[in-house]
């Protein structure tokens, strides 16, 4: 089983030469950090910054230059910096290759939800929703259960949706899926974990087909 | 040249009246009208309308007016770090409309261009599309979306001149320049106000045009909310 850092490292893999990525708050930003030194990527935060680098160094910060999840940053070498409709036409006009965010829910074709718990909840879609409609490239990165220990990848959202049939692969803790038009199609497991488990953590329809391999990490 | 520039915050802000819709710049509280949301809590001005990508923490942005409960509903992308928000919010003082981001940025920006409203794919097939306008172009849906009208839009910018020219910093921008000539009047603060003709016409981010007050602000706080870091080796 993978903890949060591990499904990071696995989409990481995900991340190819010359992509500009957005990542979302929680485990989607990790994945930063495991992205091949030989290749180059631009990583795109929805607030107005292109080419962001590292957390700065302590003593270093600026109130001016944060992520989407109000942190510190730095920007790296050709960063830019723009205003928020030109930041969502980046992500409206498809001029983004990669987009992982992280979810509560997602459906066996592909919806997802992730900004409202009706009662209980509501921080807002933020810029979700025009990522989750635009992007061609959409993983998710997410525990497979709650909390309570039920399936976060189901037949039907339960939870408002953000986006509808819009995913295109999720990695959890468990497991690689690809969205089909017939499903979770399983791709991998995480090391340790049998295809039962999987299986078991599952409310949506999983397609096995054959020998299922272990994640390389 | 003309001019914009006003004596101080005071004199900017004159005509707020209760009951205005008001549109804030900022991304969290990164790039905020510090000085004009100061003079609004000094105006003590009721049942505003905001529209603000964000509605600023319990005790800075513009949790400060809704600590003086001066804010009867809230247009936002996202409204989290807030816990008196949330309790207006459940308790039904306050209104809340929570749309996507890039859809804010483009009513912002459909106001600012002359475009009475806009088509966008964000939130199709969601509850933020109930009861609004859909249409398909080439096989994919899209939800009308209508350009906001606002009687002050306040934004913040970090060097500015006379004329009303403004540059951004950093982050800081967001959506700031979306903003400026979206409503029916422009305030805008700076850090630094600098004489006309030292700004380079190459490098100004917003022409003055869209601006019809601006002034000298004072005393920035600039909080971080999440300062994150790292160890030097």
């Amino acid at each position: 089983m993978l903890d949060k850092n591990g499904i990071a490292k696995r989409i990481a893999k995900e991340v190819q030469d010359g992509y500009y990525v957005n990542l979302g708050i929680g485990i989607p930003t990790l994945v930063a950090n495991y992205v091949r030194d030989d290749i180059e990527v631009e990583f795109q935060s929805e607030n107005g910054v292109l080419g962001m680098g590292p957390f700065p160094f302590d003593g270093e910060e600026d109130a001016d230059i944060i992520n989407a999840g109000k942190q510190t940053i730095t920007t790296l070498p050709g960063a830019s910096f723009f205003d928020s409709a030109m930041s969502f036409a980046m992500i409206r006009g498809q001029h983004v290759d990669l987009t992982i965010l992280g979810a509560m829910e997602v459906s066996e074709n592909g919806d997802i939800a992730n900004w409202k718990i009706p009662g209980k909840m509501v921080k807002g879609m933020g810029g979700a929703m025009d990522l989750v409609a635009s992007a061609e490239n959409i993983i998710v990165a997410m525990m497979h259960t709650n909390r309570a220990g039920a399936s976060k990848l189901l037949k039907q959202c339960s939870l408002p949706l953000t986006g509808v049939a819009c995913v295109k692969k999720v990695v959890t803790n468990l497991a690689v899926m690809e969205i089909t038009d017939k499903g979770f199609k399983l791709l991998e497991r995480a090391p340790g974990v049998s295809v039962e488990d999987i299986k078991n953590a599952t409310e949506g329809t999983l397609l096995i087909e054959g020998d299922i391999p272990e994640m390389q990490l | 040249m003309i001019s914009k520039k006003v004596a101080d915050v005071h004199e900017a802000l004159t005509g707020v009246k209760d009951n205005m819709t008001l549109m804030f710049g900022g991304f969290g509280l990164s790039g905020i009208a510090e000085n004009s949301i100061a003079e609004l809590v000094h105006l003590g001005v009721k049942g505003l309308k905001c529209i603000s990508n964000n509605a600023g923490v319990d005790d800075f942005g513009l949790g400060l007016l809704l600590q003086g409960k001066q804010i009867d509903k809230m247009t936002s992308s996202y409204v989290g770090e807030n816990d008196e928000f949330e309790r207006q919010m459940l308790s039904g003082e306050l209104e809340v409309e929570l749309i996507p981001q890039g859809t804010l940025a483009e009513r912002c920006r459909a106001a600012q261009a002359g475009f009475p409203a806009i088509y966008t794919p964000a939130g199709y097939g969601t509850e933020v599309a109930e009861g609004k306008e859909t249409r398909e172009f080439d096989g994919k849906m899209y939800v009308l979306e209508y350009a906001f009208k606002a009687d002050f839009a306040f934004v913040k910018a970090w060097k500015g001149d006379a004329a009303g020219n403004l540059v951004f910093k950093g982050t800081a921008r967001n959506f700031n320049p979306n903003m400026c000539g979206a409503a029916k009047i422009t305030v805008a603060e700076v850090e630094e106000l600098v004489p006309v003709g030292t700004l380079d016409p190459n490098q100004i981010h917003i022409p003055g045009i869209f601006v019809q007050r601006i002034f000298q602000g004072e005393r920035y706080e600039k909080r971080i909310e999440q300062r994150t870091v790292r160890q030097r080796d």
